[in-house]
């Protein structure tokens, strides 16, 4: 048949008409789809050529004998019209997005069950990477434990870092100087550039733009100068320390942060003008991962996922902390919740952080750069080496550690992600007694289901890269803590102010009660009793009195959130 | 004249492979200054030892052979890749002096061999018992058989002006004119095409690093490996070389100047090819790589009628002016 309508073409061309011919051609063409019809209606091959008229041969028909020039495989043919063809079943298969693979982001076994391209289910198998982090930290003082922040979200180092100090800080209640205020916004900045210059290129290069990688890794590199500059490492820099920062900025530095931000202007320029107009990106992105505004509530969003999908919730805003109050800034919200909406917010988010680092860069206060407080901050170490009260508070602040008072508390930033939180319990020791993470990249990593569903595998790379996970800050608990982790997490991230955090307390405090009900009497922590030390060797007396702890801090919890100051001056030292 | 074609074969093949082991570096070098840093620089002077190494590296490697796999033509499909590149180079005119052999179907049998690459990677994809690299070959073999039709239409289209299926023929009804004045929509679509028969960016999915780890190449290691690579660069090389014979004149000098064309013909088809293998290379740095599904729909839905439509437009155009 198709033989047929070449002929027919070139009988045209032979024919020399030209332009002229094409008239002839669609009443053709409209012949052919009369006789088409006919042929579907009839449900039959029907034996009667149709476009006899225009002297063309028509589909769908049985190969008439009358024809002469019927080819010998049309003969037994079956039109696509008259029996259409079964849909082939196609088997479901199992693949394994497995732990090692260049596009799924750190650790990730994803088990895809698809069905041919289709994806039926996405089966995310996390803990590759678990390091124990939060029971580490219940065996470290509080700046110990500092570092552990760092190795968490390993690309956006200090913003970890910040959450644990403004929580250590809030039960401390430690007032942090002006100057630290800013230094700690300045680099929560930079390292929010830092996190999504890689997120957005990691994505495009897991998505084929093998290019915008390369120059964000440059302007990374920048970054990451400073990052010593001011630390000594270029990417752990355990800088924010209670109080304030480690060390004061060295001279020149702001200057060559001035530099910098002055021309990454342009090189976010170039990464938009290879990516945001490209029409094959757009095809790869737009309507991909779609989560509505409701759907991204109710799976514990939070960052540029919720902000992409309609809802305007960032911490800095509504729950301002250190100088985040006096900047001025916009927060980019984009409507449909794909993966080409969070890459917008994400570049916007960029250009935000300049305009902050801007900002403090030129609003820097003098100052000192971490809190006078000797209790906390140690003393400079000249001031060490001529008086004997510094030498005394250097010596028992780096052996021994200063001690919180007893009490929790839940601090959440804004994260580069989204909402990074910490839920600090101290006894009043120097040690905390728990330190549990709310990483957003946990519950993101949740909806990976919901996103790929119906979707195809390379979808799949496409939704992985743009919730932009990172498996330090997924895998640092067991998944065992997910329950509590829940009920905190969403305590903590559908807080909007502190009236509402205090109507949600009841539950909050519910599940915190339960929580440190099972953590008390049994579970994990007096399994491994050799290593614990825990509550089965306390006397008795500390075990009654731990017993009451118990119902005051149920009580006290929805108090505790309103009131940033501890209940407990109790300054008894129960080290363990 | 057996003597004649050894040397021709010879002078065909040698320096085939000396190209195709510097464009490799080529490749390296011009994506990693694309991308702002320098591609390979470390052995010979600007990295020119780095290919003869890389094939070192590859000849010296285990070979590792997995279980599951199917013996004989798991090995034969690598070579069955090779074969069918380094044939179709037969019929290609490299210099004034013509192909190996003229064929007076030359256009045909480049065609048809490029067809018959398709069944070494479905033989490498299907023999080596594995999902990833079954879903690999099964994209690959679609996206280049629907590919190869526009890329026949285009052929056909500069036929028809030229009058003649022969390359050399082609060459010489170019000395008035290139055919990429009259033809270069489809031009543009004979080089989208091109991209998508090497399954290079922005359709290499089957070998999509980040989803499918090298896709049906999964199971290979060492020799099998490096005679597909050869096999892409090589097939690189001989759709640029047939980019220029089709449109740009092939083995002419861009202008019929005396001192143009002292220097030989192979010299300017060189220059020309070099300039489209550019142009691969930039595409690649530069676009993300198209999902399979609007691969599939590009080439079918709105490649091929474009193509078609053009190769009407161009039978009728060619015919009026042979009536005039």
């Amino acid at each position: 048949m198709p033989g047929s309508l070449a002929t027919g073409l070139l009988a045209l061309a032979r024919s020399g008409a030209g332009f002229s011919a094409l008239p002839a051609v669609s009443h053709a063409l409209a012949a052919l789809g009369e006789a088409q019809k006919r042929s579907l209606h009839s449900g039959l091959l029907s034996s009667q050529p149709a476009s006899s008229s225009s002297g063309l041969p028509a589909f769908g028909q049985a190969p008439s004998s009358s024809n002469p020039f019927t080819p010998g495989w049309a003969f037994g043919s079956r039109s696509a019209t008259t029996q259409p063809l079964a849909p082939a079943k196609v088997n479901q298969f199992t693949i394994n997005f497995g732990p090692q693979h260049p596009a799924a982001h750190g650790v990730l076994r994803l088990v895809l069950e698809m069905k041919g391209e289709l994806v039926e289910r996405a089966d995310p198998h996390i803990g590759l990477l678990h390091r124990g982090t939060e029971k580490l930290i219940e065996y470290k003082t509080y700046l110990q434990g500092l570092p552990y922040f760092d190795r968490l979200d390993y690309v956006s180092m200090m913003c970890m870092e910040h959450s644990y100090v403004l929580a250590i800080e809030q039960l401390c209640n430690v007032t942090v100087p002006a100057r630290a205020q800013y230094i700690r916004v300045l680099f929560s900045e930079i390292t929010r550039i830092m996190n999504h210059l890689l997120a957005v290129t990691c994505h495009a290069m897991d998505v084929g733009a093998l290019t915008p990688f390369l120059w964000a890794f440059e302007e990374r590199e920048k970054l990451m100068e400073f990052y010593e500059r001011v630390s000594g490492a270029r990417m752990h820099a355990a800088y924010f320390r209670p109080g304030g920062v480690s060390q004061d900025l060295p001279i020149g530095l702001l200057k060559d942060i001035y530099d910098f931000a002055r021309q990454f202007s342009s090189r976010m320029d170039e990464l938009e003008e290879l990516l945001s107009d490209n029409r094959v990106w757009k095809e790869r992105t737009v309507g991909i991962g779609l989560i509505n505004a409701q759907q991204a509530w109710d799976w514990g969003c939070s960052g540029p996922i919720l902000r992409a999908s309609g809802i305007d919730w960032d911490l800095r805003k509504a729950q301002p902390y250190d100088a985040y109050g006096k900047m001025e800034f916009n927060v980019p919200v984009a409507g449909h919740g794909d993966c080409y909406d969070r890459y917008l917010v994400r570049m916007h988010e960029m250009r935000e952080s300049l305009r902050i680092i801007f900002q403090c860069l030129n609003e820097m206060p003098e100052g000192p750069y971490k809190s006078i407080d000797g209790k906390v901050s140690p003393p400079s170490r000249s001031t060490m080496k001529q008086s004997m009260e510094a030498l005394i508070h250097h010596f028992k602040l780096y052996t021994e550690g200063f001690h919180v008072p007893p009490g929790e508390t839940y601090k959440g930033v804004e994260a580069p992600k989204g909402e990074f939180g910490v839920y600090l319990v101290s006894r009043g020791g120097n040690r905390p007694y728990r330190c549990k993470i709310r990483s957003p990249g946990f519950a993101h990593l949740q909806t990976t289901d919901f996103m790929c569903k119906k979707f195809m595998l390379a979808d799949v790379v496409t939704v992985i890269g743009t919730l932009d996970v990172v498996f330090g800050e997924i895998d640092r608990a067991a998944a065992a803590a997910a329950g509590a982790a829940r009920s905190s997490g969403a305590g903590g991230g559908r807080g909007r102010n502190v009236a509402a955090i205090g109507m949600l307390g009841p539950a909050a405090a519910a599940a915190a009660a339960a929580w440190a009900a099972a953590k008390w009497s049994s579970s994990c922590r007096c399994d491994r009793s050799g290593a614990v030390g825990g509550a089965s060797k306390l006397p008795q007396r500390v075990q009654q009195r731990l017993h009451e702890w118990q119902r005051l801090i149920a009580d006290a919890v929805a108090k505790l959130f309103r009131c940033p100051h501890s209940l407990h001056s109790d300054s008894r030292d129960v080290t363990m | 004249m057996i003597l004649y074609l050894l040397i021709m074969i010879l002078a065909t093949v040698v320096p085939l492979l000396l190209a195709v082991a510097f464009l490799t570096l080529v490749e390296r070098r011009v994506m990693g200054a694309m991308q702002r840093r320098q591609g390979p620089n470390a052995w010979g002077l600007f990295g020119v030892l780095q290919p003869f190494l890389d094939g070192l590296k590859l000849l010296l490697k285990e070979p590792i052979l997995p279980s599951s796999a199917d013996q004989p033509l798991f090995l034969w499909a690598p070579i069955l890749t090779f074969l069918t590149s380094q044939i179709a180079w037969a019929a290609l005119p490299t210099s004034t002096a013509g192909a190996v052999r003229d064929l007076n179907l030359g256009t045909m049998y480049v065609l048809a061999v490029g067809s018959l690459g398709v069944y070494g990677i479905l033989l490498r994809g299907w023999r080596s018992n594995s999902k990833y690299a079954f879903l690999g070959c099964c994209r690959s073999v679609a996206q280049m058989i629907s590919y190869e039709l526009p890329m026949g239409l285009i052929v056909l289209c500069a036929c028809m002006i030229a009058n003649s299926l022969n390359w050399s023929a082609l060459v010489e009804s170019q000395q008035n004119g290139i055919f990429l004045l009259p033809l270069w929509p489809l031009a543009l679509i004979w080089i989208i095409c091109c991209l998508a028969e090497l399954n290079r960016a922005p359709f290499d999915l089957p070998e999509a690093e980040a989803e499918l780890v090298a896709g049906y190449n999964v199971e290979y290691a060492s020799m099998g490996f490096a005679l597909f690579f050869i096999r892409e660069y090589r097939s690189m090389i001989m759709m640029a070389t047939v980019t220029r014979l089709l449109f740009l004149g092939g083995t002419a000098a861009p202008m019929n100047l005396f001192f143009l064309n002292w220097l030989p013909g192979s010299f300017w088809l060189r220059l020309k090819a070099t300039s489209v293998v550019f142009i691969y290379i930039w595409v690649r740095a530069t676009l993300p790589r198209y999902k399979y599904s609007d691969l599939m729909d590009l080439g079918w839905k709105r490649l091929l009628p474009l193509t078609l439509a053009g190769f009407v437009a161009n039978a009728v155009v060619v015919f009026n002016i042979q009536m005039l």
